[in-house]
Formats: C-alpha cells, sequence, structure tokens
C-alpha cells in the first residue's frame, strides 16, 4: 500500500470522487487559485476547472447555505471551510436546514453535503481558530459526523461522506495533515460510517481516543504497557454519528475501565455523552467511574507554554488509566 | 441598469387574457379564503404554533407564482400557504399539514411555516428570516451546473433584508451571474418594527445595487403590476444569467401571526391599506373590463368556500402522524450507514429509546384528546367563526397559550417540552 500524509489521503479523496461523478463539486474559501489554506484541494483547480472547484467569498453561511440549496436539487457540493471556528458563521445553515429539511419536509428531498474543516489546537492560532467542537455537531440529529485520525480513515471516510445521501460534518485535524500512513489505492474502497477501528488490543483499560486523540492514545498505550503493565485497548471511534457503541460496550465489558480522551472541552463533550452511555449500557461491567481527559475549559491561550497544557497529552492519559486502578 | 422599474406602473397595465384574468382573481380569492379559514381554525385549536397569515399580499403571491414555468423553482417563508396554493398544491395537503396530520405537504413534520411540496417545485417555507436566500442561490447554482434554464424565485420579507444572508447572497449570486430573482415583499414591517424603524434605506429595492444586482420594484396590491415585474425579472434572469432584485411593495392586513395585538399601527393606517384590496380592486377592474359579468365573484366566491370546505374536512379526517414515525426520515438509511444510535435502530434493549417511543404514544393519545376537545368546541360554535374577530390570542379559545413576542418569535412548542 501506498503510503501517503492525511492531507494527500483527502485530495485523492476529491480527486477521485470527482472523476467518478459529476454532480460533485468543491467550494471554499481559497481551495482554488490558492490551492488550499491547508492544501487539500492542491491541484484540483487546474485538473477540475472553476466549474467545479469553485472560490468563494468570506461568506461561511452563505456558502454553506448554498451548498444545501445545491444538495436539495440534485449535486453533491462539498463545502470547506478554513477551520471549525469558522464553521459557527454558518451554523445556522447546517443545524437549522441542512440538518432538519430532510425531517421537516416529509422526506421529501434529501441533503447529500459535506462541509469539511479542520479543528485542533498546537499551532499557536490563539482563541479563534484552535477549538475542536465535534461535540457541537455530534449534538445535532439530522448530521452525521466524522473525525478520521489517520490518512486510510481521511480517504475512505471523506469517499463514503461523498456518496452518501446525508449531511456529513468531516472534521479534520490541523495536526494530522501531515502525518503519513498506508492508504488503499483502489478508487472503491470506502470506510464504513458507524464502524469503529480498535487500534490496538488489550485486556486491562479500554482508552476511546477522538479525532487526533486517538494517536495520543496509542502513544500512551504503548508507554503504559512498557512502563506500568498496563495492555490497554485503544478504540478510535472514526464517526460520532452514527456511533459504533457495540465495540466500545464490547470492550469495557472486557477490560472493566473506560476512559475517554478528547480535545474538546470537558462539559456537554464527546467524553460526557460516551460516559452517559457506557454507564448506561455496561455499569455492571466498570470496576471504576468511567474517566476523561480533555481539553481545557477555556478560549485556547496563544502563548506556546500555556496552550501545550490546554490539550491532552499522553502523560495525562496514563496518569488518568492509572488513577482508574488506584481508585478502586 | 434601466430597469422597468423606471418606467411609468401604467406603461404596463394591460390586463391579462380573460381567462387567465378569471384564474387569478380565483386563485387569489382562494387564498385569501384559505387563510380565513386558517385563521379560524386557529382559533379552535386545531392549528397549533405560529400562523402567519398573507391576507393583503395575495397579488404578491399570484403575480410572482404566475410569471413561472413549472420547471422553476419557487422558494419562500414562513408565510407560504399562498405560495403552495399558487403552485398548485391542493388547499387539502396545506390544510393538513397545519393540521398536523400525515396527508398534509410534509406529513405533519413542518407545519404551517414549512410547507413544501417537491412535486411542484415548491421548495419550502422556511422558519429562520433570511435563511432562504443561500439556498435559493444554491438552487439557481443547480440550474446553472446542470446546463438547465430554470430559474429560482426567492421570496422573503422586508425583515430579512437585514440579515448577513441578504448580503452574502446577493453578492455570490452576481459575482457567479446565477438566475435568481430575489423578490422582497416589503409589506411595512419586520414583525412589529415598522419599515423607517428597521431599515436605514426604505427604497429595498436599491439596497442590491452595491452588490451588483439591479433593482425593480412594482405595486404589491395589483397584480396586474406585480405580474409583468416579476415576469421581467424572471425572463432577465434567464436569460442575462443574472440575479435581479423585485420590491413588491404591500401590505398585510392582519398581524404578523394569530398571537399579535399589533400595538405597532393604527387600525387608521390598515384601514387605508385596506380601500387598496388587491382582490376588491383587480375584481372590479375585470367588470369594468367585462371579464368578470355582476354577481359573477359571489359565485366564484361560493366555488372557493366550498373547496376551502372540503380542504378542511379532508384535514379533519386526515390521521395524525402515528407515535412509531416519530423516527422516520430524520436520515436517508441504507447503504453503508450503520451502527446508529440515538437514532432508532439501537433503540430497542437498553437504551431509553423505548420510552421515547411511550412517551411519543401517550403524547400521540393527548393529541387525539385535544383534536376531540376542539371538536366539541365547534359544536358549541363560539364567535370565534367569525374571523375578523379572532386575530388575537385573547379573545379566542386559545387565550391559554404562550403569547406570540419579539423573543419567542420561532421558537419551537415541542411537545413536552
Amino acid at each position: 500500500m501506498p503510503v501517503m500524509r492525511y492531507r494527500e489521503a483527502l485530495n485523492a479523496a476529491l480527486r477521485e470522487e470527482m472523476q467518478r461523478d459529476e454532480d460533485v463539486f468543491i467550494m471554499g474559501e481559497d481551495i482554488g487559485v490558492f490551492n488550499g489554506a491547508f492544501k487539500v484541494t492542491n491541484g484540483l483547480l487546474k485538473e477540475f476547472g472553476e466549474k467545479r472547484v469553485r472560490d468563494t467569498p468570506i461568506s461561511e453561511n452563505t456558502i454553506v447555505g448554498m451548498g444545501v440549496g445545491a444538495a436539495m436539487t440534485g449535486l453533491r457540493p462539498v463545502v470547506e471551510l478554513m477551520t471549525i471556528n469558522f464553521s459557527l458563521l454558518a451554523m445556522d445553515q447546517i443545524v437549522n436546514h441542512a440538518a432538519t429539511i430532510h425531517y421537516m419536509f416529509g422526506g421529501q428531498v434529501r441533503v447529500p453535503l459535506v462541509v469539511r474543516m479542520p479543528q485542533g489546537a498546537g499551532h499557536q492560532l490563539g482563541p479563534t481558530h484552535s477549538h475542536s467542537w465535534e461535540a457541537l455537531y455530534l449534538h445535532v440529529p439530522g448530521l452525521l459526523v466524522a473525525v478520521p485520525s489517520t490518512p486510510e480513515d481521511a480517504k475512505g471516510l471523506l469517499k463514503a461522506a461523498i456518496r452518501d445521501d446525508n449531511p456529513v460534518i468531516f472534521i479534520e485535524h490541523e495536526y494530522l495533515y501531515g502525518q503519513r500512513g498506508d492508504v488503499p489505492e483502489d478508487e472503491d474502497f470506502v470506510a464504513d460510517f458507524g464502524q469503529a477501528a480498535i487500534r490496538r488490543e488489550g485486556d486491562d483499560v479500554t482508552i476511546i481516543g477522538i479525532s487526533r486523540m486517538a494517536v495520543t492514545a496509542q502513544k500512551a498505550a504503548e508507554q503504559l504497557a512498557q512502563e506500568h503493565e498496563v495492555e490497554a485497548e485503544v478504540i478510535d471511534p472514526r464517526t460520532l454519528r452514527p456511533l459504533d457503541l457495540d465495540t466500545i460496550v464490547k470492550s469495557v465489558e472486557k477490560t472493566n475501565r473506560a476512559i475517554i480522551v478528547e480535545e474538546g472541552w470537558p462539559h456537554g463533550g464527546v467524553g460526557a455523552n460516551l460516559a452517559a452511555l457506557i454507564q448506561e449500557q455496561a455499569f455492571d461491567y466498570l470496576d471504576a467511574p468511567v474517566a476523561r481527559v480533555t481539553g481545557a475549559d477555556l478560549p485556547m491561550p496563544y502563548s506556546k507554554p500555556l496552550e501545550q497544557i490546554a490539550f491532552p497529552h499522553e502523560p495525562q492519559v496514563v496518569e488518568a488509566v492509572l488513577a482508574t486502578f488506584r481508585d478502586v | 441598469m434601466a430597469t422597468r422599474a423606471e418606467s411609468k406602473k401604467k406603461d404596463r397595465e394591460d390586463l391579462p387574457e380573460r381567462d387567465d384574468a378569471r384564474a387569478w382573481l380565483r386563485q387569489m380569492m382562494l387564498i385569501r379564503r384559505f387563510e380565513e379559514r386558517a385563521g379560524q381554525m386557529y382559533a379552535k385549536a386545531k392549528v397549533g404554533g405560529f400562523l402567519h397569515l398573507a391576507i393583503g399580499e395575495e397579488a404578491t403571491i399570484v403575480g410572482a407564482v404566475r410569471a413561472l414555468r413549472d420547471e422553476d423553482y419557487l422558494i419562500s417563508t414562513y408565510r407560504s400557504h399562498g405560495h403552495a396554493l399558487a403552485r398548485g398544491t391542493s388547499p387539502d395537503n396545506v390544510m393538513a399539514e397545519l393540521f398536523g396530520k400525515v396527508d398534509g405537504t410534509s406529513g405533519g413534520r413542518g407545519g404551517s411555516m414549512h410547507i413544501f411540496d417537491v412535486g411542484r417545485r415548491f421548495m419550502g417555507g422556511y422558519g429562520i428570516v433570511g435563511g432562504n436566500l443561500p439556498l435559493a442561490a444554491g438552487m439557481a447554482l443547480s440550474s446553472d451546473y446542470q446546463g438547465t434554464d430554470d430559474v429560482t424565485l426567492c421570496v422573503f420579507g422586508d425583515g430579512a433584508s437585514n440579515q448577513g444572508t441578504f448580503g452574502e447572497t446577493l453578492n455570490l449570486a452576481a459575482l457567479w451571474k446565477l438566475p435568481v430573482v430575489f423578490m422582497v415583499t416589503n409589506n411595512q414591517f419586520g414583525m412589529g418594527t415598522s419599515l423607517e424603524r428597521h431599515s436605514a434605506v426604505t427604497d429595498l429595492h436599491r439596497r442590491g445595487e452595491g452588490f451588483g444586482v439591479p433593482g425593480m420594484t412594482c405595486d404589491g396590491m395589483d397584480v396586474v403590476d406585480t405580474h409583468p415585474v416579476i415576469g421581467e425579472a424572471v425572463a432577465r434572469a434567464r436569460d442575462e444569467r443574472q440575479p435581479i432584485l423585485v420590491e413588491a411593495i404591500t401590505y398585510r392586513f392582519r398581524g404578523h401571526s394569530m398571537a399579535d395585538p399589533e400595538e405597532y399601527r393604527t387600525k387608521e393606517q390598515v384601514e387605508e391599506w385596506r380601500k387598496k384590496d388587491p382582490i376588491e380592486a383587480f375584481a372590479q377592474r375585470l367588470e369594468e373590463a367585462g371579464h368578470l359579468e355582476e354577481g359573477e365573484q359571489d359565485k366564484l366566491d361560493e366555488e372557493v368556500v366550498a373547496q376551502i370546505d372540503e380542504a378542511v374536512q379532508f384535514a379533519d379526517e386526515s390521521d395524525f402522524p402515528p407515535p412509531e414515525s416519530l423516527y422516520d426520515d430524520i436520515y436517508v438509511l441504507g447503504g453503508q450507514v450503520k451502527g446508529w444510535y440515538s437514532v432508532d435502530e439501537r433503540s430497542a434493549g437498553v437504551h431509553k429509546g423505548e420510552d421515547e417511543r411511550e412517551m411519543a404514544g401517550e403524547l400521540g393519545a393527548r393529541s387525539q384528546l385535544h383534536a376531540e376537545t376542539a371538536r366539541e368546541l365547534d359544536k358549541k360554535d363560539t364567535k370565534a367563526d367569525d374571523g375578523e374577530d379572532s386575530d388575537t390570542a385573547e379573545n379566542t379559545d386559545r387565550g391559554d397559550l404562550p403569547k406570540e413576542s419579539a423573543d419567542s418569535d420561532g421558537a419551537n412548542q415541542s411537545p413536552g417540552g
């Protein structure tokens, strides 16, 4: 299998789907002439032309809304927003329109729209460019939410998202864009939504890592094995809606401990939601309270030392895992 | 940028052909009677939520919709019963939607604010002010992309012209040369805030100039004026591939919604506008032109009233959606998408979904009770039947319902919520 960077895998997914289906087009700020703020759309304007690779003004709500309108009338738009922070400007079109229209109109039309955007801290972009908000979109019935953490999933899930008939919030991660990994070349390779990946098997504790934190969780798991003789099972849900709760519950039934690691805020976060689900469904199996490791409960600071301690790293995960053993 | 708006109104005052003219009149009368009856049904608690009536605005609706081809897209707001009717949707299904019944245009999911008829390319009523503008541009983009010459007509109110989507969408539509007509139905008020209190520039058709969108105006109280102006705008959008902004100046005779005490305007002002009643004025001109015999309007009225009677009966007899349909159509299911949680399929067993279903059943029963109570009240034949007197919540059987206010407009009255 060829090795690709995460951004190249996304680029390949867009290219393949645009080649496969004339109705697929992409639009967003600086995705064409500029080749994308994070170079995900590199070369696509040249290959597909201005009709299908559309640079837009800086008008997030309207770009997404036009995607909704185009999706309702037969096209399959992929809208790029420069960061997840900017998606809040489009919240009305995403929540009140994209997510609602199929239900509100009794199933008369579909909204096969993909909204792609990166999230995440680590580049010193301060409090308006660095947040992780999968929880905001997870909250909304009618949306699908994907949080790929590997180049393979980036490609497979984006292709699936484009082919799906529902609106998909596709959350990439700025840190991951440069990461390499094996990616299937097969143009028919499509990842399943609602299928978690077990990144590492283990019997002692289940660590569920969201987005980039799936990577952090794996590193922490290696450390736990080497330094603490704890074998952690690491699960990457890959999509939050639909959620593969079966894989998570099955793992917890085996390990009796669960930790959720996410970069987003703690209150009302993905971890809060998963903790509730796990205790609803696997309460009798738990030997310790479900634990969470989350981003700090504050707007992301700019200064590097502050930023670095404001989102989780391996040591916090290791410590949280060990605490579940001590507390019992 | 010479526009029709600059020509004198009298230049375009040719009456349509006799049959067309009579059809226009009948359609305006149908909308009027539908709206009046909807108001009465609201007073009897058969219609829930908010109800926004377009009485007084019939010429803007019929004049505009009749200027479209069948393949053109039409998209409107929360005041859109008339647009659906003018597009050809049966009053039966629109009334059933108001009643929250399965035979409603949206199967009872949308209600009065969210009428939709994909078969007639009526692409929806929308509850978010200004929310439909980007959608309209997206539809026009589809037409352009697919190489068709369909036009999208996007109707919104004067209030929506102050939303960010107005400027964003006009700019993008002009930039991308999209075949879309933006029709601002200027009924003088954004809910209860008058035009001069919400807009620095009150000539709304001028507000596209800075975005490269030419403006036109029409007398929205006069169907004979509205029709050719929208017709010209649609033709230009179709042929010249560019958006046009049309301001239709009109007035709603009723409140913003049924729960509107109308403290922001005087009775005298309403009376002045009522003198320009678009239906009466048009009927009179048809009589003068010999298109309508004396007494024929009464006969037409009997016809449309009978049609509305049937619509009410249809809506009454239609079923409420069954509780087990609660989760239908949240997602398009099938193919690779699996593993749902909090949707439905995982609900069996441990998930609370079963409780939700049970609760839905109880709510269903309560709705049934509600409907039965309404029928009882119906029999008592309260004075709410007079319609015109039942504008506000206070003098109806719905006095116990929350009153609409600035900060509750659009709020969802979800059952049990």
